[in-house]
């Protein structure tokens, strides 16, 4: 099967513009009789969701959460981009896509990249309209600040709370529909399968997390915005229920799985501190902007800071190793996120980490506070800085903060065209849940973008062209398909409550999670992906014939959800290994130790891997089968990414 | 430390509920308190016995989904969510008693999960600017001087976890509801629909059946996001210059 990406022809600036004049439009008046199904209801989702319903469809949104409002979107920091140019420090569409292109190591496509690009600006726009309150100038003007590796100030921002006020944005827009009578909420309710009717998808099949029932929704679109799989690795910066269920299930109805190995490693965590960890917490990389990230020049002063013998505030400047600083020196502390990553593992395997784990690097604001003063710096990442303290009850004013890379976001996610289709028909993937705009390393202050750009500019435009051809009759609930796919749900749930074995869910989450993180985390090899591979599936056998799961299926449950997440996990493990074992080069956040160059960078292979990988599932236990969609780049020269 | 811990547990709303008490050992300083519980929950699997429930989900303070009446109060002893409390606020041999949230309009759903959709249905009566996607003017159309911008910051940074609710006498959701009109009243965008907001909202605001306000402040003290008393006063403004005013008549 030959993968059609659908990018339009013609010049790349002209795409986006030529294809929402080449879609068909549904009537005003049809509107109204079709029915759209949301799942998830983070930026993608409520955006989507929103501005759908403001078109006139009929949407049924739905979260596993208590309300829209707490989708782990909610979570992010730093802030968005946008190529308003407002600094005019020489911003440009085509810079913001170039940027993105080169962060992502030359693996996404150039046509969604410069859609995504494009749409930036009308995304900031929006959001003032709905009334968040982004940082402002004193002469009443919106502020910007650079971020993440970008040479131009191009990020929006709201204190180091922009998905909150984003995130509540969207889910007012949302709101606003539900009051209109345009959107039906399903909170608390977790989707569990995906039905296909004669090739298309046609509705889903979820249970009601208070009640255990387990029900069909019929619909003649489906949009899966559920979020990234970071979890997989059991510690990341993901919310505690954030999930690949949803796509998983796609993935299993036929939707392709794409790039499942680039995974992102943000630089700037709180390094763990014990077994107990349930979860790592993100310092915003906006604090790179200000802090400098160093570690001792020696093992042994490194050993002494572990001890506790002397303090960070002992080490004179020249026996610091401000590494980050000496080795690129026109990009310092604001490398991209898998360079920074990278490099604090090197430091750190070389012996010099400062915490009592050895995993650690300080991120250090002396200087700032010099400069700036203490103010100036609080007003900026106060709460950072407060939720820090809260964590570690260190003081990061008076102490460097100590920092290590964790699990944070997924590139990798269903396959899907232009259109943001799956390669189900009528099966749409947004945000962070499809693979499309990120290449093999997504850019700070991106990910918000992409959320809201798929959500509130590209899905209402082609799902139109989607719908346009299809009937309005709906499939019924009752529908063999419908029913089919529902006892297969009945069954899986009854199969977990009836195992009754003597190992609970997280037992085997955190075993993968282990597993996960030293073969397929911030660097892999062929040695340690085949080994994770045989550990996983024997991991996957134990869990079916050893997981407890207490309780009944009619009732709240929080075992049997997460059993039904965890089981979906091991499968996904196992595809991110063949992933990685597969793509002989290195990219982005897909570092293999055999594939880099002298210096340690990852090396590209362009001639044998410059494609994405699209993965088709076969069946229960069988390897799957891998398609290849070739990127195709005609406006950038694919180059060494060099932060030197 | 060793530790006693007195947990509600209600298997659902129509059944009675009451405390049950459990030790627990071998809890580190470095623990956040929702960790704590993971232990005890993971003991209570492996003993055949329902783990305790309770809402959770970002566990870095944002998403508001966490609660629990801790102590006797709403998230426990300092000025933050229950994720983000740890567990070096406790001593070793500390007696913990853990409630869920208790107001009429946040029904029990289990142990110590309540509903708390009667917020989302507050912010569906009128918490939000009336514009549909695209058309809208460029984003530095609209100055906005930065006092006004930081204030209605500090007002939208409410993240509806109902610490508000809990802390009050009466199970006033005041401050959640002022929360959000002050926000948008603040801001010229919101300015056009300031009046009809802050009737709608508050009307739905007393059909879930909270409480009323008598200013004791209590929801503020307790607010993890340091949602200021000033916007229940900025609230009754709108409130009462609305039914003044002849527009929504």
């Amino acid at each position: 099967m030959k993968l059609d990406s659908k990018i339009p022809s013609g010049p790349l600036a002209e795409k986006w513009t030529k294809h929402k004049f080449n879609v068909k439009l549904v009537n005003p008046a049809n509107k109204r009789k079709y029915e759209i199904i949301v799942v998830g209801t983070g930026l993608a989702g409520a955006s989507a969701a929103a501005s759908l319903a403001e078109l006139g469809y009929n949407v049924k949104a739905f979260c596993f959460q208590d309300s829209p409002r707490r989708a782990h979107s909610i979570a992010a920091q730093g802030g968005i981009n946008a190529a308003k140019n407002y600094q005019n420090d020489g911003d440009s569409v085509f810079r913001l896509f170039y940027d993105t292109i080169k962060g992502g190591d030359y693996r996404s496509r150039e046509g969604n990249v410069f859609r995504l690009a494009e749409v930036s600006v009308n995304i900031i726009d929006q959001c003032v309209a709905q009334g968040v309150p982004f940082a402002r100038e004193y002469g009443g003007l919106l502020a910007n600040r650079s971020f993440g590796g970008a040479q131009v100030s191009r990020t929006f921002y709201a204190r180091g709370q922009t998905g909150q006020q984003l995130l509540l944005g969207a889910y007012s827009a949302l709101s606003r529909q539900v009051a209109n009578g345009k959107v039906k909420l399903y909170p608390r309710t977790e989707m569990m399968d995906v039905v296909v009717v004669d090739g298309k998808a046609r509705g889903i099949i979820t249970r009601n997390l208070i009640t255990g029932a387990i029900e069909s929704h019929s619909a003649h679109a489906v949009l899966l915005c559920t979020g990234g799989y970071g979890n997989v690795f059991f510690l990341s910066t993901n919310a505690m229920g954030s999930n690949v269920t949803a796509a998983w299930r796609a993935h299993k109805k036929g939707a392709f799985f794409s790039n499942p190995c680039y995974t992102q490693i943000h630089p700037t965590c709180i390094p763990v501190s014990g077994d107990h960890q349930s979860k790592l917490t993100l310092m915003s990389e906006s604090l790179r902007n200000d802090g400098r990230v160093w570690v001792p020049k020696t093992r042994e002063m490194a050993e002494k800071l572990r001890k506790k013998e002397i303090a960070p505030k002992d080490i004179k400047e020249e026996e610091r190793d401000y590494y980050l600083e000496t080795k690129y020196p026109s990009f310092g502390n604001l490398v991209p996120r898998d360079v920074a990553s990278r490099n604090a593992k090197y430091v750190c395997d070389e012996g010099r980490g400062v915490n009592e784990t050895g995993e650690a690097v300080f991120l250090d604001f002396r200087d700032a506070i010099k400069r700036d003063g203490e103010d100036a710096v609080r007003g900026k990442y106060g709460n950072l800085f407060d939720m820090y303290q809260q964590i570690t009850g260190e003081n990061p004013y008076q102490t460097p903060m100590k920092i290590y890379p964790a699990v944070h976001y997924t590139m990798g996610g269903l396959w899907v065209d232009y259109n943001l289709m799956t390669s189900v028909p009528g099966l749409y993937a947004l945000g962070e849940a499809n693979f499309s705009d990120h290449g093999a390393n997504r850019l700070g202050a991106s990910a918000l973008m992409q959320g809201l750009a798929d959500g509130y500019f590209v899905a209402p435009y082609t799902v139109g062209d989607y719908l346009a051809n299809l009937p309005y009759e709906k499939i019924a609930e009752d529908h063999p398909e419908f029913k089919k796919a529902e006892e297969e749900v009945k069954a899986r749930v009854k199969q977990l409550l009836t195992i009754n074995g003597d190992k609970t869910v997280d037992h085997f989450h955190k075993k993968l999670g282990k597993i996960m993180w030293n073969h397929c985390g911030m660097a892999r090899n062929a040695a340690g992906l085949t080994k994770a591979k045989e550990m996983i599936r024997s991991l996957k056998e134990e869990f079916w014939s050893n997981v407890k799961v207490l309780g009944t299926g009619e009732e709240l449950n929080l075992s049997l959800e997460k059993a039904h997440r965890v089981a979906d996990f091991l499968e996904l493990g196992e595809l991110m290994i063949d992933d990685a074992l597969h793509r002989n080069e290195s990219c982005g956040g897909h570092f293999r130790d055999e594939y880099q160059t002298p210096e340690g960078e990852a090396l590209r292979d362009d001639e044998n891997f410059a494609y994405v990988a699209a993965w088709e599932y076969q069946g229960d236990g069988k390897d799957e089968v891998l398609h290849k969609e070739e990127l195709v780049f005609e406006n950038v020269k694919l180059t060494q990414r060099s932060y030197k | 430390m060793n530790l006693t811990l007195k947990v509600w547990r209600q298997r659902n709303p129509s059944e009675k509920g009451g405390f049950k008490t459990y030790k627990i050992s071998g809890i580190s300083a470095d623990m956040s308190f929702l960790e704590m519980l993971d232990v005890l929950n993971e003991d209570l699997s492996d003993k055949g016995e329902d783990p305790v429930h309770f809402d959770h989900d970002c566990r870095e303070g944002i998403c508001g989904m966490c609660s629990l009446y801790i102590n006797g109060q709403p998230h426990g002893p300092h000025q933050t969510t229950t994720c983000q409390l740890h567990m070096r606020s406790f001593k070793d041999g500390d007696t913990i008693t853990i409630e869920p949230w208790r107001a009429n309009a946040f029904p029990i759903v289990k142990d110590l999960v309540v509903d708390r959709s009667s917020f989302d249905r507050i912010i569906q009566s009128g918490g939000y600017v009336s514009v549909n996607t695209g058309g809208v003017p460029d984003a530095n159309e609209i100055p906005i001087p930065k006092v006004i911008a930081d204030e209605s910051f500090d007002a939208a940074t409410c993240i509806g976890c109902g610490a508000c609710v809990a802390a009050c006498k009466n199970a006033s959701a005041m401050l959640f509801v002022s929360a959000k009109i002050s926000q948008l009243a603040l801001l010229p965008q919101g300015k056009v629909e300031k009046r009809e907001r802050a009737e709608k909202m508050v009307a739905q605001m007393d059909k879930e059946g909270f409480g009323a306000c008598t200013n004791t402040g209590a929801c503020s003290a307790e607010c993890p996001k340091e949602i200021k008393l000033s916007n229940i006063a900025r609230m009754n403004r709108e409130y009462f210059s609305a039914s003044l005013s002849t527009e929504n008549v």
